[in-house]
């Protein structure tokens, strides 16, 4: 059995090497392997949506992708989201300007699920942001504001 | 999670040796596969990637039918204009399945083998028995709580239920599953668990989903699937329906109609005692209640899921009747 791998991983537009163990998931390699660990592990089963990163700008739950298979993809984390200069992502300035969090452990797969949300065009109104941001629980319960975030966001995109 | 070997498939005959090794097994978009190796469900010696396989991604719909590769994702379906129009059931089974990123990641032949949400099942540490896992150690779902588990289609060795929404919405329209050498019904792929239900399909060895196929219909065209469910987003079915309805040119007459269950059996649920007793009559809400509890003969109550008798037949009627509205049909 192969013990180690070696990776070569597209994070934010850097190139990252690493030998991991294939078992290795996205989550755990920029976590434990990466120091990125802005990407939060919740439930690591697919459930929470905490560790939702983007693979080729599409929102996944970096738990349930393997390391390995997303070399040759573009990986984008909630690092990589604000602008060169620092100026933070239009939904992460509206994440703080609508209290969209209390303990603020969610925040970083709302945020990632929220900048595809937009994109997608799924974000027209407060049932359709329910509907298509139901894969990030929030266990403080911060919903309305969060809501409430990804509507500014939207319209401050659009 | 334990350790296993991991290989990049660069074709369809390579993925299918490598999966023929002892312990083999095919990753799509991981969201089944690598959920049960931590659960200690899944234990895969080597894991054979197919993802980075061209071709198998396509979804091409013509008049007469829709043709989508294993590999096309849930939501890329569930998206695609041409399928929404003319297969709306589907579409819908789709959208209201999971979540986005889920759906991002999960391909179409993934989804057909998604293994069921039995908590027994998934708990090997606390469970070690379970029919599905080890043939012949008991269930312990028999007399554990079955809140979510089927009504139809169990036997003595197994009551879980089949958790997809799509196959249901599938096995309504007489859609196939191309697996290269041969095509089976989606009826026909799915297997009810008798005494063996730890065989689901009847993928055998070496064979591998490469695509589905679903005849294009007036019933397909004007479908509906209704999903009733404990929440109302993220969440599997309680009972659901894939329902599609054509009606004769007299406006009211049932030319055709499909009904199939989800949520609620071991096996994706084709109710044609429904649909046998609605062809040739006029909708009304009596006539389609009444058939709609054909839909639930032979349904045996564990205790937890008692509601789903009660439940499920109204479901199918809900959705009967909102495609018996929608093209003017309803008396």
């Amino acid at each position: 059995m192969t013990r180690t791998i070696h990776l070569s991983l597209d994070i934010n537009g850097r190139r990252h090497e690493l030998d991991v163990e294939p078992r290795v998931t996205l989550l755990d390699a920029l976590r434990e392997e990466l120091a990125l660990t802005g990407t939060k592990k919740g439930c690591d089963q697919g459930q929470c949506g905490a560790c939702t990163c983007h693979v080729d700008g599409k929102r996944v739950l970096s738990c349930l992708t393997l390391a390995a298979q997303v070399e040759g993809r573009q990986i984008t984390t909630i690092e990589g989201i604000a602008a060169e200069n620092g100026d933070l992502h239009p939904v992460q300035a509206a994440f703080i300007e609508n209290d969209a969090f209390q303990c603020g452990y969610c925040t970083p797969g709302q945020i990632m699920s929220a900048v595809a949300c937009i994109r997608e065009g799924h974000a027209g109104s407060d049932e359709e942001i329910r509907e298509y941001m139901s894969g990030n629980l929030c266990r403080c319960g911060a919903y309305n504001s969060i809501v409430a975030a990804v509507r500014e966001a939207a319209e401050a995109v659009r | 999670m334990r350790d296993f070997s991991y290989f990049r498939a660069s074709s369809v005959d390579e993925a299918r040796n490598a999966v023929l090794q002892a312990g083999g097994a095919l990753l799509a978009g991981g969201t089944t596969l690598l959920d049960l190796a931590k659960c200690g469900v899944a234990e895969p010696a080597t894991v054979v990637d197919i993802t980075h396989l061209s071709g198998l991604g396509e979804i091409n719909v013509d008049a007469s039918s829709a043709v989508i590769g294993a590999l096309a994702r849930m939501g890329d379906v569930a998206d695609h204009t041409q399928i929404r129009a003319a297969f709306p059931a589907v579409a819908e089974s789709l959208s209201l399945a999971a979540s986005a990123q889920l759906r991002n990641m999960a391909t179409i032949g993934g989804n057909l083998l998604q293994r069921t949400r039995c908590p027994y099942f998934r708990d090997p540490a606390t469970f070690p028995a379970c029919n599905k896992r080890n043939p012949g150690s008991g269930c312990p779902a028999i007399g554990g709580v079955t809140r979510n588990h089927a009504v139809l289609g169990t036997s003595d060795a197994c009551i879980a239920t089949y958790p997809g929404d799509l196959a249901v919405a599938l096995v309504a329209f007489d859609a196939f599953v191309d697996l290269g050498s041969r095509k089976v019904s989606v009826d026909d792929f799915f297997l009810l668990p008798g005494d063996t239900p730890d065989r689901e399909t009847v993928l055998g060895r070496g064979e591998m989903i490469v695509g589905i196929g679903i005849p294009a219909s007036a019933a397909a065209r004007n479908s509906t699937y209704l999903k009733v469910r404990d929440r109302q987003s993220y969440e599997f079915a309680a009972a659901s329906a894939a329902v599609g309805v054509e009606l004769e040119a007299d406006g009211k007459t049932v030319r055709d109609i499909r009904v199939a269950l989800g949520g609620v059996a071991t096996k994706p649920w084709r109710a044609r005692a429904v649909e046998q007793a609605l062809i040739g009559k006029a909708l009304d809400v009596e006539t389609v209640e009444r058939a709609s509890g054909l839909a639930m003969e032979g349904a045996v109550s564990h205790g937890g899921n008692r509601y789903k008798i009660e439940l499920a037949p109204r479901v199918v009627a809900r959705a009967i009747l909102k495609m018996a509205q929608n093209v003017g049909g309803l008396a």
